[in-house]
């Protein structure tokens, strides 16, 4: 069987998919999902508190896979793509799940898995106080990222991160993100 | 010297800082992919309002979305805000935020906490 992103993000045992996207990602692509979500979610009158923590967070998600996606591995064959990736948003019981794929250099998912479980094993008040130790004093690069994005989507949903690393070869693996925004978290 | 003034779009907000009347205003959405291009403009105005800054200076934020890439550079505004607070000059700033968005009322308290300058927290009742 071929390598396909899909494969990470198939035993989510996802809701109603209410946007999938898959291909090349860019600025252009980025502003028509926000644009395309945003308007689905006032289609079907969600509420307007839960809305918009639902385009606070796809928001992150997607300017995380914009500016953090690495670049189509050598030997995945889609074609002349510079940025790979898949945007999925799934509606069930338990809220909206945006999940996130791209592929990431190896040397990079070390780091990150630690990243993702110090997040995951905060308290939110850990997580309130990290955000704003970041926010105060991590330097920013010159487009203006400051290793706030994470936090920021567990601040704001209050769930764990969920996520999987797949490796393709020596070089780059598959990385998929998933965040859940529910009614309750909300409160 | 010349008000700054930049129009708002869907990924940027509207930005009025006017140094005669001492009232600046950030409205509307900041979600840039590249934040940092967006508000130097900004904070270069900003650099040259410090050096003779009006008595009063109001500044009203009224965002309904930003992203943690300008959450940033906001706090690099603040900071410069702080900077005139500092040098015995009369600053405000006024953070206001929708009655149910209880994020946006936690990320101006997260300023709050950060920066040394009158911050008043404006419920919008709709």
């Amino acid at each position: 069987m071929s390598f396909d992103l899909d494969n990470l993000i198939s035993d989510h045992n996802p809701g109603d998919a209410i946007f999938y996207f898959k291909g090349n990602i860019d600025s252009d692509i980025i502003n028509n999902v926000l644009d395309s979500i945003e308007f689905k979610l006032i289609t079907i009158n969600e509420h307007p508190r839960l809305r918009k923590k639902v385009y606070n967070v796809l928001v992150e998600s997607l300017q995380n896979l914009y500016h953090h996606a690495d670049h189509v591995p050598v030997g995945f064959k889609v074609g002349n793509q510079e940025k790979y990736g898949i945007i999925l948003m799934d509606k069930n019981n338990d809220g909206y799940r945006i999940t996130t794929c791209n592929f990431i250099s190896n040397f990079r998912v070390n780091e990150l898995e630690l990243k993702i479980d110090r997040i995951n094993k905060s308290t939110m008040d850990e997580i309130k106080d990290l955000y704003k130790d970041v926010l105060n004093h991590q330097e920013v690069t010159d487009k203006g990222l400051g290793g706030l994005g994470l936090i920021d989507i567990a601040r704001k949903t209050g769930n764990k991160l969920e996520y999987k690393f797949k490796k393709f070869n020596d070089a780059y693996s598959a990385f998929c993100l998933s965040a859940l925004v529910n009614e309750e978290k909300t409160d | 010297m010349e008000p700054i003034i930049i129009e708002g779009t869907s990924k940027t907000p509207s930005i009025r800082f006017d140094s005669k009347e001492g009232i600046f205003e950030i409205k509307g959405r900041s979600i840039p992919e590249n934040s940092v291009e967006f508000y130097k403009p900004l904070n270069e105005w900003l650099d040259s309002y410090m050096q003779s800054p009006l008595d009063k200076t109001s500044v009203n934020i009224r965002l309904e979305y930003f992203n943690t890439s300008s959450s940033k550079c906001i706090l690099d505004v603040f900071k410069r805000l702080e900077s005139i607070h500092r040098a015995k000059h009369d600053v405000e700033i006024n953070w206001f935020y929708e009655e149910d968005d209880e994020d946006m009322l936690e990320a101006g308290e997260d300023y709050d906490s950060i920066i040394k300058v009158p911050f008043k927290m404006v419920e919008i009742v709709e």
